[in-house]
C-alpha cells in the first residue's frame, strides 16, 4: 500500500444527457456536468478549488470555472494520450486533495463528438515535424489511420495466437449492449443486440465489426474528488479512491505498439493493474465488478488477463462463461460501456463506478466494495479501485 | 433553349444599342481636379497645370492629361450604390440571372485631340459585344463590352473607350466538380523530422533502411534518436534484405482515405532482421492471406515521384 491509498474520495458525479448531437457548446455542457456533480455532492461551486481533465479536452480550466463561478483556482493538471487519461484525472486530483494543494478538484471531459468532429474519421494530420506527428507517417501512409484500424492489428495477432473468435467479441459486444439496453440514460437504450446482428453488422476494418466498435457521442461528465475526511460529511456516501495508477511501458506508442515482442498483451495495463491491486491490498477475490474501457471490444479480452480474473489467452473462455454478462461472476460495463450507453471518453465510466460502490447503478449487481475502472487500452493508461468506506 | 443561352440571346438584342443614357459631364475641365488627379496619379509633367508651360508648349491654356477622358462625365459617387438612373441594363439583365459578380478587365481608350481647361465633355454608350458563356478562374460568365463616344460642347469627338467586364456566378454556384479539383486530395505523407529524414530518403531511393545502434548492434525500428538497449545516439543505416514473414494484418473498410483502394489490407511484416514495420500489400488476394505467410519487398509509386514499400508472396526461388 501506498500514501494516496485511501485519502481521497469521490464526493459527486454529474452528467448531461448522452446524444449525437446536444445542441448546445462544449463548454455549456462541462458547466452543466460540473455543476451537477457538484450538486450531488452538496459542495458550494465557490469552494472549487482545483480542475483535471484530458489534453484532448477543448474547454479550458479558466473558461469552466469562471463560467460555474469559481473563485481561486490552485490546481489544474491535464493527461495526454486520449482516453488513456480517463482514470488518471481522478488519480491527480486524489494526490492534489492528499497533499493539501487544493480541497475539492473537478474532473470532467465535455465534448461533442458526434455532431463537430469525429474520432472515428480518418486522421490525416498536416505533416509537421515533430515527434508526435513523425509517428502518424509510419501508419496513415499505407491506409491505417483510424483507431479502429489500428487496434484490430493487434486483435488479429492475439486471435491467432490464443485462439480468439470474432463471435468472443460479439459476446462481450452483446452483454454490454444488454446492460444498456435497461439503462434509460443509454443511446441504446432498449437496444439489445444478438450474436447474430454483431456478426451480420458491417466490416469497419477486419477482424472489427462496427458492433465491436464505441458509439461518438455528445455529453459530458464531471467528478468531484475531496478528501476522504470531508467527503465522509457530505451528502453522498463516500467512495473511497483504493488505488490510482498510471502506466506506459515495453516499447509503448500510441495505438500502434506492434513493436514489442508480444502483441497479444497490454503490457501498459499489466503494469496498472500491480500498481492497484499492490496499492489497494487487494486481488480479483475481492473485486464484485469492474468497468473496463471498451472503445473497441477486442481489448476487453487481455484487460480481462491483466487483472487476473483469466489466464493469458484464456479470457475468451471466462467471457464464453458468462462471466461478465449481467448476473456473472464479474459483470463489466453494467451501464452499457462505451458501445451502449456513450463515448465519452471513458469519464461515464468512472461514474457508473461509483454509482456501482454507492449501490446505485441501474443494474446493480449487488453489493460492489472493490470497483476496478480501466482507461483507454493501447494507449499510455490508466485506472482506479474504487471502493466502500 | 436553356436558360443560359436564352440570358446570352437577351443579350444580344442590346448590341448596337445605347448602354445608358447619353451623359453629360456635371463640371467643365477644370484645373483643380486635373491637379488632384496629378497628384494622386503621381503625373508632374507641368502642362497639365501651369499655364505659362503649357503655353510654352503651344497650348492656349493648360491641357487636360488624356487619360481623364472618362473622369468628367463619371456618375456621382452613392453610399448607396449605383442610381437606377446610372444603370447599364445589360448588365442589370445578368445580375437577375445570378451572374452578380462583376470585374473589369480592359480599358481602351482613344483621343483625337487634347481637352482644355473649359471645355464640357460628354458621351453616348453602345453595347459594343457580348461574349458566350466562358468558364474563367472567377466563375462562369460573359464578357460584356461597352464602347464609349467622347463629344465636346460643339458634338465634335474628342475619344472614345472600350470598357469590357465580365459578369460572373460567384464561385460557389459552380458545380462541385470544378474547385474540388483544384484542391484533389493527396496520398498521405509523412512528417520528416531529424530523426526519420534517413529512412524516407531511403525509401524515396527504393532502400529500405534500419537502424543500426552503431554502440551494441541493436536494430530499431520506427527510427529514432536513441538506442533502448544502450542509450548509444551514434548508429548506422543498414539496409534490409527485403524477406520477411507476415506478423499480423488488417484489412480497411471505413474510414477511406481518397485515393487508396478499398477494402484495403495493410500488412504488419516481420523482417527477417528482427524488426517489423507496416506496408500494404501486392498481389495479395485477401483469401490468401495468412500470418506466416512468407513475403519480398517491392516499391509502389503512389503518386508520380512518391513510392512507398509493399510486400507480396515471396515463392522462396531467387
Amino acid at each position: 500500500m501506498n500514501g494516496l491509498s485511501g485519502k481521497a474520495a469521490i464526493a459527486g458525479i454529474g452528467a448531461t444527457e448522452f446524444s449525437k448531437n446536444s445542441g448546445r457548446s462544449e463548454l455549456r455542457l462541462a458547466v452543466e456536468a460540473a455543476l451537477a456533480a457538484l450538486e450531488d455532492a452538496g459542495i458550494d461551486p465557490a469552494e472549487v478549488d482545483g480542475m483535471s481533465t484530458y489534453t484532448m479536452d477543448n474547454n479550458p480550466e479558466i473558461e469552466l470555472f469562471r463560467n460555474i463561478g469559481g473563485r481561486d483556482l490552485k490546481f489544474f493538471s491535464r493527461i495526454h494520450y486520449g482516453g488513456g487519461a480517463a482514470c488518471a484525472p481522478i488519480m491527480h486530483a486524489a494526490m492534489a486533495v492528499a497533499t493539501g494543494v487544493a480541497q475539492v478538484v473537478v474532473c470532467y471531459r465535455a465534448m461533442n463528438e458526434r455532431s463537430q468532429y469525429r474520432f472515428g474519421a480518418a486522421f490525416t494530420p498536416n505533416a509537421l515535424p515533430t515527434a508526435e506527428i513523425a509517428h502518424y507517417g509510419n501508419y496513415v501512409p499505407f491506409g491505417l489511420a483510424s483507431p479502429a484500424s489500428w487496434i484490430a492489428m493487434s486483435a488479429q495477432r492475439y486471435m491467432y495466437e490464443h485462439g480468439a473468435t470474432s463471435e468472443d467479441f460479439g459476446r462481450i459486444a452483446v452483454s454490454f449492449r444488454d446492460f444498456a439496453a435497461t439503462n434509460p440514460k443509454a443511446w441504446f437504450y432498449e437496444q439489445p443486440i444478438t450474436l447474430e446482428d454483431h456478426q451480420a453488422s458491417r466490416w469497419i476494418v477486419e477482424p472489427l465489426h462496427l458492433f465491436d466498435c464505441c458509439q461518438e457521442s455528445d455529453g459530458a461528465v464531471a467528478v468531484v474528488v475531496t478528501t476522504a475526511e470531508r467527503a465522509r460529511k457530505l451528502k453522498q456516501a463516500p467512495v473511497v479512491i483504493r488505488a490510482a495508477a498510471q502506466g506506459a511501458c515495453d516499447d509503448q506508442q500510441m495505438m500502434t505498439s506492434y513493436y514489442r515482442p508480444d502483441l497479444t498483451s497490454l503490457s501498459e495495463m499489466n503494469l496498472v493493474a500491480r500498481q492497484l491491486y499492490g496499492m489497494a491490498g487487494i486481488g480479483p477475490d475481492d473485486v464484485q465488478a469492474a468497468i473496463l474501457y471498451d472503445h473497441f471490444s477486442p481489448f476487453v479480452l487481455p484487460q480481462i488477463e491483466a487483472f487476473g480474473f483469466a489466464k493469458k489467452g484464456q479470457a475468451k473462455d471466462f467471457v464464453r462463461e458468462g462471466n461478465i454478462a449481467r448476473g456473472g461472476r464479474l459483470p463489466v460495463n453494467t451501464n452499457g460501456g462505451q458501445l451502449g450507453e456513450a463515448y465519452i471518453h471513458g469519464l461515464n465510466g468512472v461514474a457508473e463506478g461509483v454509482r456501482l460502490v454507492r449501490g446505485q447503478s441501474v443494474n446493480q449487481p449487488g453489493e460492489c466494495r472493490n470497483v476496478i475502472i480501466t482507461a483507454g487500452t493501447g494507449v499510455p493508461t490508466s485506472g482506479l479501485i474504487l471502493s466502500y468506506d | 433553349m436553356n436558360e443560359a443561352s436564352d440570358l446570352y440571346t437577351q443579350a444580344l438584342a442590346w448590341l448596337g444599342k445605347e448602354a445608358t443614357r447619353p451623359v453629360e459631364a456635371r463640371d467643365p475641365v477644370n484645373v483643380p481636379m486635373i491637379r488632384r488627379w496629378c497628384e494622386a496619379i503621381g503625373e508632374e509633367n507641368p502642362i497639365y497645370v501651369d499655364a505659362e508651360a503649357a503655353a510654352a508648349q503651344g497650348f492656349p491654356a493648360p491641357v487636360c492629361p488624356p487619360a481623364m477622358l472618362e473622369v468628367w462625365t463619371m456618375a456621382r459617387f452613392r453610399h448607396t450604390g449605383r442610381a437606377v438612373e446610372d444603370s447599364i441594363p445589360v448588365l442589370t439583365l445578368f445580375d437577375e440571372a445570378g451572374y452578380t459578380g462583376v470585374v473589369a478587365t480592359n480599358i481602351e481608350q482613344e483621343y483625337d485631340r487634347y481637352l482644355l481647361e473649359g471645355d464640357r465633355v460628354s458621351y453616348t454608350a453602345i453595347v459594343d459585344e457580348v461574349s458566350p458563356e466562358k468558364r474563367t478562374g472567377l466563375g462562369i460568365g460573359h464578357f460584356v463590352t461597352i464602347r464609349y463616344e467622347f463629344a465636346d460642347q460643339n458634338g465634335a469627338p474628342v475619344g472614345r473607350m472600350l470598357f469590357r467586364v465580365l459578369k460572373f456566378k460567384p464561385k460557389l454556384a459552380q458545380p462541385a466538380t470544378a474547385p474540388a479539383a483544384l484542391d484533389a486530395p493527396k496520398h498521405p505523407r509523412p512528417a520528416i523530422t531529424h530523426d526519420n529524414a534517413h529512412y524516407w530518403e531511403g525509401i524515396s531511393r527504393r532502400e529500405l533502411l534500419i537502424q543500426k545502434c552503431s554502440s551494441c548492434g541493436h536494430l530499431r525500428h520506427p527510427p529514432g534518436p536513441g538506442c533502448p538497449k544502450c542509450r548509444s545516439l551514434d548508429w548506422v543505416a543498414v539496409k534490409a534484405s527485403g524477406r520477411g514473414t507476415l506478423y499480423s494484418f488488417v484489412t480497411v473498410h471505413q474510414p477511406r482515405i481518397p485515393g487508396l483502394q478499398y477494402p484495403l489490407p495493410v500488412l504488419l511484416v516481420e523482417l527477417e532482421e528482427g524488426v517489423r514495420l507496416i506496408a500494404n500489400g501486392l498481389d495479395l488476394p485477401p483469401e490468401d492471406i495468412a500470418i506466416g505467410m512468407p513475403l519480398r519487398l517491392d516499391w509502389v509509386e503512389v503518386e508520380p515521384g512518391y513510392v512507398l514499400p509493399a510486400f507480396r508472396p515471396d515463392a522462396g526461388e531467387g
